[in-house]
């Protein structure tokens, strides 16, 4: 890594990019060229950057780690496999460095003939000219292989001399600052002071500031005005609920049990857990080891075994005849994929039927990871629907443990106890054997507890060959993606896109990282102070470039719409659960009470009636009232097979199967719930009432300026407020002269009505609450 | 709509163009609509080195549909729970003759069986409770239960070998609309959502109608109808039987289309001023999205109104077709939306999982879809629309020919049996009046031509005018397709 982290990469890099962003201009430009017609090449052409993406993608199928479909065998992605001599044609070599002539690799790319072309019609796949000269240009140049990225232990490199102290914060600036100069781009100006506060308010707590935290920070000039507001936000209950947001999705948490009846179960104890452990700051190591092998730790707390539910939050089959094998090994399948995914941010999955056809990832590499979540005690099929919440092992939680060692978990005033389906191991071991195609009844060979050694290889003197030994080596120094994986999860939740933008993988079809360097430097530092998560994200909210604002430039479309220089902030559309938040938070209706059984809130009827087989206790929706309708979106009931319309819709996850990030789509049937949705609804009739009784006196103009100030957390400016002015009379006059519309109009939800109120006025202001909810700006982070 | 709104729109055309020039264009189409969303074609693409996410170039690059379509949309007719094929469509006299017998193993061949039937010390050969009769012209059989699709039978291709990996409900329901029995892959729909778009921009390209029998059911799951990895504007959107035909349609109360108009224009102003201060396009596309949904209002109402059909329509459908819900009013709607340029209607109709009972639910069963489904075909072809719309009908599995449970004089149950398994398909280039396949005289294995469900998928795509090898996606490093790594077209049955 050392070796690529010089200057020389570094332009190299530059030019890379500098020239992928030049074709994507041209290409907009005029689409008809083909592909690569004029495009510049790199001076230097790095196997990493510019030739392995394009073996992996079009060569490995067939020529890769894959060892049944290889053709001719002939592999490319490594060095002895391209350079050695053929085996079909005498005398030839795939590839001899500095001759492409000589190559087979390049003649056959090269070929005229269709029957020796590469790659082969058949496979649909084709090179453009722009990949054959690069190919050409790095055979010629000495065709060096170069051990991937990201199975290289990150490294802290050299912090870049910028030339600049007047905006750099910290370390993070300066490697965003160096990379911004090659492209000649200047860091946009700071975002203004509210838009600011309402950011990073978002992005620590799920929640925009409360007109306390408005005022206070608005008043506050001092230097540490910010930081001090950072702090306040980390240490609130609110941010342990914020980062759960995004650990549920990693750890697919739901409240049933996934398949076909899909009754209910009782995971949520362990959700508790979560946000309790982040708002605690526990070590991202700790956090991860107690969820992987909680119950493995010497003498474990009820604590430690409760987080390792974190492995039984998949689906779980009650389908009567099903056949039990099948599924206990879909459930160890599914704890493989999820430890891979959301831990090591690789794609183990093709390796479950085959080799891997891109990464160096044998089948028998999968099932050696698959043999660590192989020995627990749970069983295929262990109860048909309706025979209980919980499956075996579980941990029963009594009130007893809730009022002592467990007070993070919320029973409210229920006094029974409540179990949780957790890991148990069993004391002989069960042999794993890799499975033909992954089929659970095509067993063949025997497999034992491993990981890839392409990543870091599975030193049983080092660690035990169990779920423990797995977390230590994911959490050991020399692990070279645990802790790049998680900063980049994170620098994704913040930022919008992550350093490398396929979250999920750091593989070879991955892309790469955009900032190498500083992902290796955030990665080790992060490691090297103890996994400390609030540290980290108090890197990224303190750092200039994190403070920038998110004006869009007509250069920055050209250049970098994708945002990827990061010389400016990205406007983001706000999640699913935050949307709902802020209508709830904005109006008062909030309740901040932490944790406990998810809540089921308004739903449109019959949407779980009409799917539902009509056994278990999830047949009928049965709506909950009273405070229970305003807790926050992270606690909004997920029945797996239907769940929450209005959160899919705005892209949250449907919990089947870990994921690591959300997309952020723009669809009109997002438009459909933040008009008609009865929380928007009520939250629009709740805050009017609630401005007009603390008001009454006022003029409509100042009650539109207050409603605005709560939903977007800033003054509005004159012009907006003529515009919401006009709108406010005319709908005044049209609810005067039908005040049965009126009131029709304040019949939305169960929150009580201030029955003094002045109907049709309250309508009007509702009227203008409703379209200030509905705007762009409301439901983004700016 | 005013002229004053006319402009207005006209300029926020002009800026979304406008900066649609110089953005990653990809990106920005697959965000905007369900219409132009799902344009996924090539000529728009942008060559990306450090591509990764999102849609691939050479996937897009043969230009969609690969060749000429023979169907332009789909309508299927989901029979959840698993339709017994000998009851319906694969005659088995053989079963009547040995009634009562254990099943010969040398049949069986050793095959896995589910829980429900493996403890079971015996497996007597049951024949079906009904008859069968030859209909029309090509003379084919069907029982007694569905004398309606009967009448139809010359606009049929039976296909009496299908086969399916899953043996259980949820993995084999999921096997047959997203080509795997685990995960989170697109739905088929959502794949064709994907690779053709809509045709009509004020509805989505896949639609989800579920109805419910009175037989066994074993639920349908919102996963069937998941766009999976691909972008959400491809995901199926449920219609459902009631008030609001499309989840959040309908305006609140106190409100009516001329103050919504007002709520819009209001919207797009204070918007505008944002997007002067931001520049930012995403912006400009919510915008979009706004008057979409307001088009939408209108669509949508007017499709799902099945009041206006006339009388000789709702006796064809049968008079269940004016309740809202049902499979009868399901079917309707399917047409109207099909015909709207709908490209997937997806329907479900649960209650065909007779483990027990057999004779009696399936007769319930059969009553709720056999003269609603015959309509359908009925109906496209008197619009002269069923060449170029692809009709399916059938369920997950079939049932094994021997009972589950006591096996009564009048009485008796299947379990799943995923080895062969009926279902027809008509119109959309489907040769009408056949039979195809053949399974043993038992009715447990095939003996000639069989379907697979990645075959049967990749017909349907070829009918659709895409190859099920070159409609691809990237994600998370590999080209995933709806045929996973097989299919092959079945040739034989297309016109």
């Amino acid at each position: 890594m050392r070796r690529l982290l010089s200057p020389k990469w570094l332009t190299l890099i530059a030019v890379c990019l500098f020239v992928i962003l030049l074709s994507g201009y041209f290409f907009t430009k005029s689409e008809t060229t083909g592909l690569g017609g004029s495009m510049p090449l790199p001076p230097m052409v790095d196997y990493n950057f510019h030739i392995r993406p394009i073996l992996s993608d079009k060569c490995f199928a067939c020529h890769g780690p894959d060892h049944n479909s290889r053709e001719a065998d002939l592999r490319l992605d490594t060095e002895a496999g391209a350079y050695k001599a053929l085996s079909k044609t005498a005398g030839m070599h795939a590839i001899v460095p500095g001759h492409p002539n000589q190559s087979e690799v390049y003649l056959r790319i090269t070929s005229d003939d269709e029957l020796l072309r590469m790659p082969p019609a058949t496979s649909n796949l084709t090179l453009t000219n722009y990949e054959v000269k690069l190919i050409e240009r790095w055979i010629r140049q000495g065709a060096e292989y170069k051990p991937h990225w990201a199975f290289i232990p990150p490294e802290k490199p050299e912090i870049p001399e910028v030339g600049r102290t007047d905006w750099p914060v910290n370390e993070l600036d300066q490697f965003v600052l160096a990379k911004m100069k090659e492209m000649d781009f200047k860091p946009n100006p700071k975002a203004e002071k509210h838009h600011l506060l309402r950011r990073v308010c978002l992005d620590l707590t799920g929640l925009p500031p409360s007109e306390e935290q408005l005022d206070r920070f608005l008043a506050d000039d001092s230097e540490e005005a910010y930081e001090r507001m950072v702090d306040e936000l980390l240490s609130s209950p609110a941010y342990g609920e914020r980062m759960a947001m995004h650990w549920l999705d990693v750890a697919r948490y739901a409240d049933s049990y996934g398949y076909q009846d899909d009754d209910i179960r009782t995971q949520w104890p362990w959700r508790d857990w979560v946000i309790h452990a982040f708002n605690e700051n526990m070590p991202y190591d700790e956090f991860v080891t107690w969820q992987l092998a909680g119950d493995m730790l010497p003498e474990a707390t009820k604590e430690q075994i409760l987080a390792s539910a974190f492995n039984r939050n998949h689906k779980i089959t009650e389908e009567g005849g099903v056949i039990e094998e099948e599924y206990r090994v879909a459930y160890a399948i599914d704890k493989t994929n999820t430890f891979s995914k959301g831990i090591l941010g690789i794609t183990m999955e093709c390796a479950q039927c085959h080799d891997h056809k891109y990464d160096p990832f044998s089948q028998k590499n999968y099932f050696e990871l698959y043999a660590f979540f192989n020995n627990s005690l749970e069983k295929g099929l262990e109860g048909l629907v309706n025979s209980g919440p919980s499956k075996t092992p579980r941990l029963t939680i009594t009130q007893t443990d809730v009022e002592n060692i467990l007070q993070f978990i919320n029973k409210g005033d229920d006094t029974s106890a409540v179990s949780v389906s957790v890991m148990g191991e069993r004391d002989e071991a069960r042999p794993t054997y890799i499975l033909n195609r992954g089929l659970y009844d095509a067993p063949t060979e025997r497999a034992y507890p491993g990981t890839p050694a392409s990543i870091l290889p599975f030193d049983s003197a080092r660690f035990a060959p169990n779920r423990l030994g797995l977390a230590e080596w994911a959490f050991n120094e020399e692990n070279p993606l645990t802790a790049r994986v998680l900063v980049n999860q994170l620098w994704a939740m913040v930022f919008g896109r992550g350093l490398v933008p396929t979250v999920a993988d750091f593989g070879n079809q991955g892309e790469l990282p955009s900032h190498p360097e500083l992902l290796d430097w955030l990665a080790a530092d992060f490691r090297d102070n103890g996994w400390n998560i609030q540290r980290l994200l108090k890197q990224f909210v303190l750092s200039a470039t994190y403070r920038q604002s998110s004006q869009v430039t007509k250069r920055h479309l050209q250049e970098d719409p994708e945002n990827t220089y990061l010389a400016r902030t990205k406007r983001l559309r706000l999640q699913a659960e935050s949307i709902r938040d802020l209508a709830l938070a904005s109006s008062g209706l909030l309740n901040r009470e932490i944790g406990g059984p998810s809540v089921k809130p308004y739903q449109p009827d019959g949407i779980w009636e009409v799917t539902s087989s009509g056994r278990g206790a999830l047949t009928n929706y049965v709506q909950d009232h009273d405070g229970a309708l305003y807790r926050r979106g992270m606690y909004v009931f997920i029945k797996l097979t239907v769940p929450p319309p209005n959160m899919l819709i705005f892209d949250a996850s449907n919990r089947d199967v870990c994921e690591v990030t959300r997309q952020r789509t723009n669809t009109p049937l997002q438009a459909l719930v933040m008009l008609n949705d009865p929380v928007i609804l009520e939250a629009s009739r709740v805050l009017s009432g609630r401005i007009l009784k603390e008001s009454s006196e006022a003029a409509p103009r100042q009650h539109i300026e207050s409603a605005f100030r709560w939903i977007l957390s800033r003054e509005a400016s004159e012009q907006e407020l003529t515009l919401l002015e006009t709108y406010h009379k005319a709908e005044l006059k049209r609810f005067k002269e039908s005040p049965a519309k009126a009131k029709a109009f304040l019949e939305v939800g169960e929150a009580p009505q201030e029955e003094t109120l002045p109907v049709v006025e309250q309508a009007a202001l509702m009227a203008v609450v409703h379209t200030l909810y509905n705007l762009e700006e409301t439901i983004t982070k700016i | 709509m005013s002229k004053v709104h006319m402009k207005k729109d006209e300029l926020i055309e002009k800026e979304v163009k406008q900066a649609r020039l110089f953005q990653n264009r990809r990106q920005f189409l697959s965000r905007l609509s369900i219409g132009i969303g799902s344009a996924a074609l090539g000529s728009l693409l942008i060559p990306d080195l450090f591509s990764g996410g999102g849609a691939d170039k050479e996937a897009m690059a043969g230009r969609l549909p690969h060749f000429a379509p023979k169907a332009k949309r789909v309508i299927y007719l989901f029979q959840s729970g698993g339709v017994s094929q000998l009851e319906s469509f694969d005659p088995k006299p053989k079963l009547r003759e040995m009634m009562g017998q254990d099943l010969p193993e040398s049949i069986r061949g050793g095959q896995r069986l589910t829980g429900m039937t493996s403890g079971q010390a015996s497996f007597p050969l049951v024949g079906s409770y009904y008859d069968f009769a030859q209909y029309g012209k090509s003379g084919a059989w069907v029982s007694d239960l569905f004398p309606y699709m009967g009448k139809v039978a010359d606009d049929l291709c039976i296909i009496r070998s299908l086969h399916t990996d899953a043996i259980n409900h949820d993995p084999a329901i999921t096997f047959f609309q997203t080509g795997a029995q685990q995960g989170n892959r697109p739905s088929m729909g959502a794949w064709l959502s994907y690779g053709l778009g809509s045709d009509n921009q004020n509805l989505p390209a896949f639609c989800v109608l579920v109805s419910k029998g009175k037989g066994n059911g074993q639920g349908v799951y919102a996963k069937l109808w998941t766009n999976g990895f691909l972008d959400s504007v491809h995901q199926g959107v449920q219609f459902m039987g009631g008030p609001d035909p499309v989840l959040y349609l309908n305006n609140p109360p106190g409100t009516d289309k001329v103050s919504r108009r007002a709520l819009l224009d209001k919207l797009a102003e204070l918007n505008q001023l944002q997007f002067d201060a931001f520049g930012d396009p995403e912006i400009s596309a919510r915008v979009q999205q706004y008057e979409m949904a307001y088009r939408m209002q209108t669509s949508v109402p007017e499709v799902t109104d099945l009041s206006k059909e006339p009388d000789h329509i709702v006796k064809l459908y049968g008079a269940d077709c004016l309740v809202p819900g049902t499979y009868a009013a399901n079917c309707l709607l399917a047409r109207k939306l099909s015909e709207n340029g709908v490209r997937f209607v997806q329907l479900y109709h649960q209650g065909w999982d007779q483990h027990g009972n057999l004779p009696l639910e399936m007769a319930g069963q059969a009553k709720d879809v056999d003269q609603a489904s015959a309509a359908l075909v009925t109906d496209l072809k008197q619009r002269g629309l069923l060449d170029e719309t692809l009709v399916i009908w059938g369920g997950e599995f079939g049932r094994t020919n021997y009972c589950q449970g006591k096996l009564e004089h009048n009485n008796y149950g299947r379990d799943h049996h995923p080895r062969c398994f009926s279902v027809w398909m008509a119109g959309g280039g489907i040769k009408p009046g056949m039979v195809y396949g053949e399974t043993d005289e038992f009715g447990y294995n095939i003996v000639k031509n069989p379907v697979h469900i990645h075959d049967f998928h990749a017909t349907i795509l070829h009918q659709l005018g895409l190859d099920h090898e070159k409609l691809t996606y990237r994600h998370l490093g590999r080209r995933y397709r709806l045929t996973d790594v097989f299919g092959e077209v079945v040739k034989d049955i297309l016109v």
